[in-house]
């Protein structure tokens, strides 16, 4: 099947191959998603399930758009983590544990310094660039699996946060009647560090949808060129596919093994800073069973993307799309995990959609050297419309 | 000291039961990283069927037949990871993965829907489980775990069965040639992990505590049995130190606050934490003579060489 892929000349045409795949899989997705429904309450499993997953954020809109839109911001950046990670050969699946280590110092930055909202986004950053590095050096110098050493450091890391943040209840950060961290939109003195919206809040009805999106969309763009049109990403690829021949080249393997991590964990914590400086909800450190979901929803996002870094950005949207979307089901006959269900049995599908990729390659190209090349785009801009609605 | 005690066992006997499932999998030459879904999965189908058992059935049978649901949910749901390992030849850190996140979401969903309050709260009676020796309180876990240790040795070094599974994750191609069925052995590696695993998951909700939610899944745990299964080196009685080794610092962060460790001031982040640490230390200092099966992680295909 590589080999296939790699014959053939266009990128176009494995791109367009990618899309359908991951429009499988979707489909599919959906499909089990439907019958789960008629499973649980099969009177309201068209009008009240079905469609109301569908439509995602418009159910309600513009309010339920911009919630969309705020959850779909981070969520891009821990998707770029795990994707930028994949391009160099590596599985970051500690994006969640990257993502707490971000959220600590955007919160700390932003509550105890009181700094300007782009200072707390950098704090974010490098501390979830910290936290992705660990796993890299393991990688580099003790030949651990990267993803064991992860998902070590994800608890680890959650652990850390909480007792920083909690520190037996009289912790500065935190607020003890909410048992959260302290509302930055409810002080003045924070107003600084809340990322500005020029006016989304409004149009959206919401209290948090800001420029984050366009921010992460940003971030998107300048991963795609950093791995495609320079040098440095050519050898953090160059170590993932075959770190021998990389050294052979004279890439210094170790470096660009702890370099790749520390990129993809700063992506991860950047996402926080945006999640967390939107002030879409705050930190609760009472929490210690679970890993914030952003960092594993990050791999389904990459997955779907097929690890693509502007394909990111059209994912996170359309799994930020359905999970709000399950927001929406009425409790009375739906569990709201109904969502969560979906995507997992996508990502599930992802897993091996190389083999659907196959098949349509084969069943679309059979006789491509034929095919006329103003064809083929059509279905790109389809799901483009699709998922970016 | 006799709290100390109890916990670690409980604990210890649940990353064991979890560990020796994934040193199946990974003998035959499969990474099951998706070892803490089959947890939440044989977890929640125990649970509902103690749930939904009469309560005039005899304590015996609630145990058996809640142990045996949730083994073949387990082994049911591992069939997705061998299935797309196996047949399909997908990545099986990214089908792991995705396993474990749809497993939350499937136990959530399931858990909604049969708990009278419409929350992934599921409460059932533990008492079955429960027996006590001279004051020192135990779940049937523990004798049960000590026996599948022992099965799980024999199985693995003095049957042929065991040979063949781990001829398949040193060298599938020279398995092959000698007549052993690759895939077949891999699926039976898969199996007994989902089946290990489902049982671990079990252990590990119901003892303790009357009602579970959901909504947490196991917390780690299938993780932390990961670490305890690579800090044994895949031995079964390396496997079982390791778990108890790890399962003082969880039932520390238990107790902490009723013995002379209270003085310390810690909260149980710190020694919710310690496990992990001391699992990446212990992993750097033995990465160099790693005792991993050869082949694992590298999906089997006849035609390569």
């Amino acid at each position: 099947m590589n080999k296939k892929k790699l014959s053939h000349s266009g990128s176009l045409q494995s791109s367009v191959t990618s899309v359908l795949a991951a429009l499988l899989c979707i489909l599919i997705g959906l499909l089990v998603g439907f019958l789960v429904l008629v499973a649980i309450n099969p009177a309201h499993a068209w009008g009240d399930g079905f469609v109301r997953i569908i439509k995602g954020g418009f159910h309600d809109a513009p309010y339920g758009v911009g919630k969309e839109l705020a959850n779909a911001a981070p969520l891009i950046m821990t998707g770029l983590s795990v994707a930028f990670a994949f391009k160099t050969g590596l599985f970051n699946i500690g994006a969640a544990g990257q993502y707490t280590l971000g959220a600590y110092g955007a919160l700390y930055c932003a509550i105890m310094l009181k700094l300007p909202w782009f200072v707390c986004l950098l704090a974010a950053a490098v501390l979830g660039g910290l936290w992705g590095a660990i796993p890299g050096f393991f990688k580099a110098y003790f030949n651990i699996n990267e993803v064991i050493t992860s998902i070590m450091f994800n608890w680890i890391g959650l652990y850390l946060v909480n007792e920083l943040i909690y520190q037996n209840g009289t912790g500065p950060m935190y607020d003890v009647r909410n048992t959260r961290t302290l509302n930055l939109s409810k002080n003045a003195d924070f107003a600084q560090s809340l990322i500005p919206d020029f006016g989304l809040n409004k149009l959206f009805q919401t209290n948090s949808t800001t420029i984050a999106i366009f921010l992460a969309a940003a971030v998107a763009v300048l991963i795609w060129v950093v791995l495609n049109k320079t040098t440095f990403g050519y050898e953090l690829k160059a170590v993932g596919l075959n770190k021998n021949a990389a050294r052979y080249a004279g890439i210094n393997e170790k470096k660009n093994i702890i370099l790749s991590m520390a990129i993809a964990g700063a992506l991860a914590g950047f996402g926080a800073g945006l999640f967390f400086l939107s002030n879409v909800s705050q930190w609760n450190p009472l929490n210690s069973t679970s890993l914030p979901g952003m960092g594993f929803n990050g791999i389904s996002v990459a997955l779907l993307a097929s690890s693509n870094p502007i394909g990111t950005v059209f994912s996170a949207l359309f799994i930020s799309h359905i999970s709000v979307g399950g927001s929406f089901l009425s409790t009375k006959f739906y569990p709201t995990e109904i969502s969560d269900l979906i995507s997992g049995i996508i990502i599930y599908l992802c897993a091996f959609s190389m083999l659907f990729r196959g098949k349509i390659q084969s069943l679309l190209f059979r006789n491509a050297e034929k095919t006329n090349v103003n064809a083929e785009p059509a279905p790109a801009a389809e799901k483009t419309k699709k998922e970016g609605k | 000291m006799l709290l100390l005690i109890k916990y670690t066992l409980l604990y210890g006997i649940v990353l064991m039961l979890v560990a020796l499932g994934g040193m199946f999998s990974e003998h035959s030459g499969i990474i099951n990283i998706a070892l803490e879904g089959i947890m939440v999965i044989g977890g929640v189908a125990g649970v509902l069927t103690l749930t939904m058992l009469p309560a005039s059935l005899s304590p015996f049978l609630v145990v058996l037949i809640s142990i045996l649901v949730a083994a073949l949910a387990g082994v049911v749901y591992s069939l997705l990871l061998a299935f797309a390992s196996i047949n399909l030849k997908a990545d099986q850190t990214i089908g792991g993965t995705a396993l474990n996140l749809l497993a939350t979401a499937i136990a959530v969903v399931i858990s909604k829907y049969f708990s009278e309050s419409g929350s992934a709260k599921l409460n059932y009676s533990n008492k079955p489980f429960l027996f006590s020796i001279g004051g020192l309180e135990l779940s049937v876990f523990v004798p049960l775990g000590l026996i599948l240790l022992v099965v799980s040795y024999i199985v693995l070094y003095k049957t042929r069965f065991g040979l063949r599974l781990r001829a398949c994750g040193e060298h599938p191609q020279a398995a092959d040639s000698v007549g052993i069925n690759v895939y077949k052995m891999r699926y039976a590696g898969v199996i007994l992990s989902g089946a290990l695993g489902a049982i671990g998951g079990l252990a590990y909700i119901v003892p303790p505590v009357q009602t579970w939610n959901f909504e947490v899944g196991v917390a780690g745990a299938g993780f932390l049995a990961l670490a305890v299964m690579i800090f044994g080196q895949w031995k079964p009685f390396h496997i079982f130190g390791a778990a108890m080794f790890f399962a003082v610092f969880k039932s520390l962060a238990n107790i902490a606050d009723s013995t002379f460790l209270a003085q310390l001031h810690w909260s149980s982040n710190i020694y919710n934490m310690m496990p992990f640490v001391a699992s990446m230390v212990i992993l750097a200092f033995t990465s160099k003579n790693s005792m991993a099966p050869k082949a694992e992680g590298i999906p089997y295909d006849k035609g390569s060489r």
